[in-house]
C-alpha cells in the first residue's frame, strides 16, 4: 500500500530539513502540566522539541490521551486555566511581522495577528466546527471580511476562489452543514482554514471517521497544501494516513516525543527504532495484527523512569532512569540507527 | 443463523436508505460487511441488532422470525445479541462508572448478582485494568471507554455480537487489542460475529469472510 502521492524524494527533503531552511515553527523544551484538585499535577506534555520548516509535513502520532491533542491547543494559546506551560514554541516572522512565541503571546495578540493568520486550524470534527444555521457561503464570507477586510463588493468572486482551493464544489456553497457528507464537511473546514494564508496548518485528527477513500483524498488534499509551501503539523492516531503524507513522523507516548525520524525509513526499511514505535505499526492489520500489551500510564502518576518500561520486551533496569532524548530516540535499547 | 431477507430500511418511509438487503451468517461464523460512509450499513447494523424496525423484509434469529424491535423485542432474543457502536462517547451513560456500565445490562435482566463476577472476568478479558472501573467516562481515554463498551456487549454471553465501525475511533494498538478480545470470547463461547466497517484491510484479516455492501443490497431513492 505505498502512497501514490508525489512527495518530495529523499534529496529534496533534506533540502528543506530545519537548518537549511528558518523553520517556520520552532519548539524547544515544551511542557503542559494541569493543575488538578489536591494539589496533583498532570503531565500532559514533557519536553516536546522540533522544527518544522516550509513545504514540509509533521505527523505526531500516538495513541488516545498520550497528549498530541494538548500539544495542539498550546501551540493555538488555547490551553484551559488551569494549564502551566514551559519552553517555547517560536512561530516565524513573515512579511514585516516579528517572531512570536506562542506560549507567552497575550490573548491579544494570538486572536489578532496569529488564529487564522499564522496558523489555520483544520480541526477533527468539522461538521462539531462549522456554525450549523449558516450556509458554507456565509461562513467563508464572514471569515474573508474578518480576516482579509475583503470588500463587499469583491465577496463573492473571493467566496469562490476560496472554495476553489480546497476543491470544494461552488455549486454547494449555499448548503448547510449538515447538508454535506463527512468529506465535504472537511473540505469546507479546510476552505476556512486557508482563507488567511497562513504559513503554518494545523490538522487535528483530519482524518477520524471517514471511509478509507475519504482518508486518502483528504491526506492528498493536504499534501498538495503543504507543497504549495505550507508548513503542516498533522496530530493523527491513523498510521495508513500519516504514511500518506508525511515528510516526518513523531512519536509520542505518555507526554513525550519518543522518536522523531524521517517518515520513509519509519514506515519502510529499517522501521522504527524505538521499541513502543515498532507496536504501534506492528499493530496494524496489514502488519502482525498483535497488540502492544498493557495500558499506557496515567499522565497524573508516571513513572519516574521510562514509560514504556512496563509495557516493553526489552526493559532492564537502566530503565528505571528515564532515558534522554538523543540522535532523534529517546530508549535505551533502541535500535542501531541504519548507516548509510 | 442470523439472517437477513430482502430488508428495507431507513427514516422516512418513501425514501428508504436501502432496499432489499440480504445477508446471512451461519452460526459461529464471523462476516465483515464492507461499504462507503453513507451507504446505510450502519441502519443494517442497527436492523441486525433488534434496534431498527425495518420497513420490509424479515430478520430471523436461530430460526425464530423477528416480530418486535427496540424495547417490544422479547428479552430472550435481545439478550442473544451485544451490539459495539462507534462512537463510545455516545453510547455510554455518562452518569455510570464504568463498572456499573458494564453491569448494567445484568441489572437490567434481574441477574445483579453475577456482576462482581463477570465485571471482574470482563474487565481482565478487556485489558481494563486498577482503578478504572471506578471512574466514569469523561475521566478515561476513547480507547478505555471502548474497552468498557466490548465488555457490556459480552456481559450477557450473546451468540451473536454486530460491531458497527467498534475501531474507526481508536489507535492500532487498541484496535488490535478489542479485535483480539472479541475473538478470544468468540473462541470460547462460539459466537457468531457481523462486523461492519469501511476499512478493508482491518476486516479482511479479522473476519471469515467478507461481503461488499453493493452486492447484498440495493440502493434506496
Amino acid at each position: 500500500m505505498k502512497p501514490d502521492t508525489v512527495k518530495p524524494d529523499a534529496a529534496t527533503s533534506d533540502a528543506v530539513r530545519p537548518g537549511a531552511v528558518a523553520p517556520v515553527l520552532s519548539v524547544r523544551e515544551l511542557s503542559v502540566r494541569f493543575r488538578m484538585r489536591g494539589g496533583r499535577h498532570i503531565a500532559a506534555v514533557t519536553g516536546a522539541s522540533f522544527d518544522l520548516a516550509a513545504g514540509e509535513c509533521l505527523a505526531l502520532v500516538g495513541e488516545s490521551g498520550c497528549g498530541k491533542s494538548v500539544l495542539a491547543s498550546a501551540l493555538l494559546g488555547l490551553l484551559p486555566g488551569n494549564a502551566q506551560t514551559a519552553g517555547s514554541a517560536v512561530i516565524e516572522g513573515t512579511g514585516g511581522t516579528d517572531a512570536v512565541d506562542l506560549l507567552t503571546a497575550s490573548e491579544r495578540t494570538l486572536a489578532r495577528t496569529v488564529r487564522g493568520r499564522r496558523i489555520g486550524l483544520i480541526p477533527q470534527s468539522p461538521a462539531a466546527h462549522l456554525t450549523p444555521v449558516r450556509t458554507i457561503r456565509a461562513q467563508l464570507a464572514e471569515t474573508l471580511r474578518a480576516l482579509d477586510r475583503t470588500p463587499r463588493s469583491a465577496l463573492p468572486a473571493a467566496v469562490t476562489a476560496a472554495a476553489d482551493r480546497a476543491a470544494f464544489p461552488t455549486g454547494l456553497l449555499d448548503r448547510y452543514p449538515h447538508e454535506l457528507s463527512g468529506g465535504l464537511a472537511q473540505r469546507a473546514a479546510t476552505a476556512l482554514a486557508l482563507v488567511g494564508d497562513a504559513p503554518l496548518l494545523l490538522a487535528d485528527e483530519p482524518t477520524t471517521g471517514l471511509d478509507r477513500d475519504l482518508v486518502h483524498r483528504t491526506a492528498d488534499e493536504l499534501r498538495r497544501h503543504t507543497d504549495d509551501g505550507r508548513a503542516l503539523l498533522t496530530i493523527t492516531h491513523d498510521l495508513a494516513a500519516a504514511e500518506r503524507i508525511a515528510d516526518r513522523v513523531a512519536v509520542m507516548y505518555a507526554g513525550r516525543i519518543v522518536e522523531l525520524t524521517d517518515a520513509a525509513a519509519f514506515f519502510g526499511a529499517p522501521g522504527p527504532r524505538h521499541p513502543y514505535a515498532r507496536g504501534l505499526l506492528a499493530a496494524l492489520p496489514e502488519r502482525d495484527f498483535r497488540p502492544i500489551p498493557g495500558l499506557p500510564p496515567e499522565l497524573g502518576d508516571l513513572p519516574t523512569g521510562c514509560a514504556f518500561a512496563p509495557r516493553c520486551p526489552r526493559a532492564t533496569d537502566r530503565c528505571a532512569t528515564a532515558p534522554d532524548f538523543a540522535d532523534g530516540v529517546a530508549c535505551h535499547h533502541a535500535e542501531e540507527p541504519a548507516r548509510a | 443463523m442470523l439472517e437477513l431477507d430482502a430488508v428495507t430500511a431507513g427514516y422516512d418511509r418513501r425514501a428508504p436508505v436501502f432496499r432489499a438487503a440480504s445477508l446471512t451468517l451461519a452460526p459461529g461464523e464471523s462476516v465483515g460487511l464492507l461499504g462507503p460512509s453513507g451507504c446505510g450499513k450502519s441502519t443494517l447494523a442497527r436492523v441486525a441488532a433488534l434496534l431498527h424496525r425495518p420497513d420490509a423484509g424479515r430478520v430471523t434469529v436461530d430460526g425464530e422470525p423477528v416480530r418486535g424491535w427496540r424495547h417490544r423485542a422479547p428479552r430472550r432474543l435481545r439478550t442473544a445479541i451485544g451490539v459495539v457502536f462507534q462512537q463510545p462517547r455516545l453510547s455510554a451513560d455518562p452518569r455510570l462508572t464504568l463498572h456499573d456500565l458494564i453491569a448494567e445490562p445484568l441489572r437490567a435482566t434481574g441477574r445483579r448478582t453475577e456482576a462482581p463476577e463477570r465485571v471482574a472476568a470482563l474487565a481482565a478479558a478487556t485489558g481494563l485494568t486498577g482503578d478504572l472501573l471506578t471512574r466514569r467516562p469523561h475521566e478515561v481515554s476513547d480507547g478505555q471507554l471502548q474497552r468498557a463498551c466490548l465488555a457490556r456487549a459480552l456481559v450477557l454471553r450473546p451468540r451473536w455480537l454486530v460491531c458497527d465501525e467498534m475501531t474507526a475511533m481508536l489507535d492500532a494498538s487498541t484496535t488490535a487489542a478489542l479485535v483480539a478480545a472479541v475473538e478470544e470470547y468468540r473462541a470460547e463461547h462460539g459466537a457468531g460475529l457481523l462486523a461492519v466497517g469501511h476499512d478493508r484491510v482491518l476486516l479482511e484479516r479479522w473476519c471469515d469472510r467478507t461481503v461488499e455492501w453493493a452486492g447484498c443490497a440495493e440502493p434506496g431513492t
